[in-house]
């Protein structure tokens, strides 16, 4: 009984690193169809800006202090990622809409122009990241079950994240212009919205999310200038399993490979596991090419 | 005519760019040789030239720059004594980059374009079985300073990190006499853990030991919740870990998280070193185990010296470890043996280096001269909070290599296999 509730835990956490990581690509991938192989190393953005935060509460703030650095952190990530997010947009993204291939080879310098300027500032070796202190242990629900607070506190996040962009993208103005502007541009722009400013913001919002994931996997994880290789194919099996272009398909995307993953690994092993759940993905797609919820709209045809 | 003017100018602009190029890869190139020569002559007769050869960039570099620092420490300050036969030695850098058939091309130019007089370079055993076979056709000699999978001894190749029986064999030995019966075994999905744990499950049948799980996980995993269940339900005294690079980060952080310190479970690892440590994060890592030949903490005066002379060299935040170590060692071993051979010839320095012994920063260490390996000792530490290893056991005596483990009955089958 002990093994199920845990491996139920584990599968349900699996799933929210999994959603966080790629809500991001989400907007960026799934809303604008801009294929940013760079996401991993926005991913990668948040984590290292997580350490700096660490940093300098060790040198700048008393012993005392230290424990609430990562309250900080998790905007600090989201600033410095939605800073990077908009340069790029700015500079190279807006170019290439419209031709994903491109996009795709360039986006993918990008990412390792970024690993290599991480590993020019940090140096080649991963980083400590000290978790504070009040996420250490776990929650004992019952006997040989322990849920992991850092863990929780991931769950947690997602959550908070996914209910803030739902409001943002659904229930505000700024979110209605930017789904106007992406199910059909030229119309949005007779009406007057400004397409380039919208643009520039959904994918600064985009790798801003990107940024707090890292903020979060320095809890569980490496903190290197490849992190974000480790990370950046699973993103894209679940936006693409979930269906390109809605938020809530890319919440059943995160669930239904982090369950069955946790599953297949439980029975099998990683390695084997891991092909289980790719032999599964394809042949759900082939079943349904548009994933668990297919938008439906002309535009996108 | 505006047209003209501003094409000039582009042209211009260009030929500066690739100027400024041209002589930033110049210097670039010059330095290693200007910073060691010291002002003599770079005339081929008065300097002897060896070849460093690893991954300068891509995913290795992270262990391997660190290697490449410590051999040219050495070469230093054997220079700074004078050199080997009265000369000075010179060393030719290049960069494997982490790709195994770079490692051949590269070894194939140090040998036949600069006619270096050894070779000291390589970390994985695919880089190393990648330019196994230059170094056979045009017989050179290669110095190898990693710990591996042992089941090989070339003749153009000595190695200076632990075999089989040196680090992995005695630790399995340690455990089961000091730990418990059980055994969980967890690996990285490539040749070195699949190696390692095919001989360990030989062992514990010998040996008495019980193997109670055996899990692979592909290179770069992250997420080792499921495992951890296995781990608990299997109950072990013991996890032998032969993960690799950053699993062992997102391993051992997700076990401290699950409530499973090291006085619940016992786990040892072959792959952390004292440079993972800092990546990993001390506090994960307190109270879990190691092997290897060498720690920072090593007692001796020569390696007092040595992790001095490294802080000094490269910062203080730098630490040494075992792999650093025996780079440094190779050095110092080549040339006693060309010392003592009165040249530089390949066949005469494999002669005078039998039998050869150096005080080392681990101890004592000796040239076997039928495997080419090293006489090492192995030594079991613990983690501690600042992140340096205390040293738990040690074998007393260097112990004698035998990569094939001919001196096991239970190993018989393994060779055989192989």
């Amino acid at each position: 009984m002990a093994i199920y509730v845990t491996q139920l835990f584990n599968g349900l956490s699996v799933s929210s690193i999994l959603l966080l990581i790629a809500l991001g690509l989400a907007i960026t991938f799934g809303l604008m169809n801009v294929i940013n192989m760079a996401h991993g190393e926005l991913i990668m953005i948040g984590a290292y800006a997580t350490y700096v935060t660490q940093n300098m509460f060790k040198s700048a703030l008393p012993a005392s202090m230290f424990d609430y650095y990562y309250i900080l952190a998790i905007p600090v990530s989201f600033a410095i990622a939605f800073l990077f997010g908009w340069l790029l947009e700015l500079s190279l993204i807006r170019h290439l809409y419209g031709r994903p291939l491109d996009s795709l080879l360039a986006t993918w310098g990008v990412g390792l122009a970024l690993q290599q300027l991480a590993r020019s500032i940090f140096g080649a070796p991963n980083v400590g990241v000290t978790s504070p202190s009040w996420l250490d242990g776990g929650l004992t629900i019952m006997e040989g079950v322990v849920l992991p607070y850092k863990r929780l506190f991931i769950i947690g996040l997602v959550i908070v994240c996914l209910l803030a962009m739902y409001f943002y993208i659904y229930r505000s103005r700024a979110g209605r212009n930017m789904r106007a502007v992406m199910q059909n541009r030229d119309m949005a722009a007779c009406l007057g919205i400004s397409t380039r400013r919208v643009d520039a913001v959904t994918f600064a919002i985009g790798s801003g999310i990107a940024g707090i994931a890292g903020c979060a996997l320095t809890l569980i994880g490496p903190i290197g200038p490849s992190l974000g290789t480790y990370y950046i194919v699973d993103a894209f099996m679940v936006v693409v399993l979930g269906g390109v272009g809605k938020l809530v398909g890319t919440l059943f995307g995160a669930l239904g490979i982090g369950m069955t993953n946790t599953l297949f690994e439980y029975w099998t092993n990683a390695s084997l596991g891991k092909v289980l759940v790719f032999v599964c993905i394809v042949a759900f797609l082939q079943w349904r090419p548009k994933g668990f919820v297919a938008m439906r709209t002309r535009s996108l045809d | 005519m505006k047209k003209k003017k501003m094409s000039i100018h582009r042209t211009a602009l260009l030929m500066l760019v690739l100027a400024i190029g041209l002589a930033a890869c110049g210097t670039s190139k010059d330095e290693p040789a200007s910073t060691t020569e010291g002002g003599t002559t770079a005339a081929s007769g008065d300097t002897i030239k060896v070849g460093i050869l690893h991954s300068l960039s891509g995913t290795m570099s992270i262990s391997e720059v660190s290697v490449k620092d410590a051999e040219m420490m050495a070469i230093e300050e054997i220079n700074a004594k004078g050199g080997v036969l009265g000369k000075q030695i010179e060393p030719v850098i290049e960069d494997g980059a982490s790709d195994w058939p770079t490692f051949a091309e590269k070894a194939r130019k140090l040998l036949s374009e600069d006619k270096v007089a050894t070779v000291f370079g390589g970390w994985t055993s695919a880089s190393r079985k990648a330019m196994l076979p230059v170094f056979e056709e045009l017989n050179g000699l290669l110095w190898y300073p990693v710990q591996y999978e042992g089941l090989e001894s070339s003749p153009n190749i000595f190695y200076t990190g632990a075999t089989t029986n040196q680090q992995i064999v005695p630790a399995v030995t340690w455990l089961l006499e000091n730990r418990g019966k059980k055994f969980y075994l967890l690996g990285s999905d490539y040749v070195f853990p699949r190696t390692a744990n095919k001989i360990i499950k030989e062992q514990l049948k010998a040996e008495g030991g019980e193997l109670v799980g055996e899990e692979y996980t592909p290179l770069g995993h992250t997420d080792y919740s499921t495992i951890i269940t296995k781990i608990k339900e299997a109950k072990p005294d013991v996890v032998f870990n032969t993960l690799n690079g950053d699993s062992n980060v997102a391993f051992f952080k997700q076990l401290k998280d699950a409530g499973i310190t090291s006085k619940d479970l016992t786990t040892l690892s072959v792959s952390v070193a004292e440079e993972e440590i800092r990546g990993i994060g001390a506090d994960v890592l307190t109270g879990h185990l190691a092997a290897w030949n060498y720690y920072e903490t090593t007692d001796t005066p020569q390696n007092k010296t040595f992790v001095e002379n490294y802080k000094k060299k490269y910062g203080n935040d730098r630490v040494t470890a075992d792999p650093i170590e025996a780079g440094y060692d190779a050095v110092y071993l080549w040339a006693a043996a060309v010392e003592k051979a009165g040249a530089t010839d390949v066949v005469k320095v494999k002669e005078a280096a039998k039998g050869l012994e150096w005080d080392a920063p681990e101890g004592k260490v000796k040239i076997d001269g039928e495997t080419q390996h090293l006489y090492k000792t192995v030594r079991i530490g613990e983690v501690q909070s600042g992140g340096m290893f205390k040293e738990l056991w040690n074998s007393g005596d260097p112990v004698k290599p035998d990569p094939y483990l001919k001196g096991y009955t239970w190993a018989a089958t393994l060779s055989a296999g192989n």
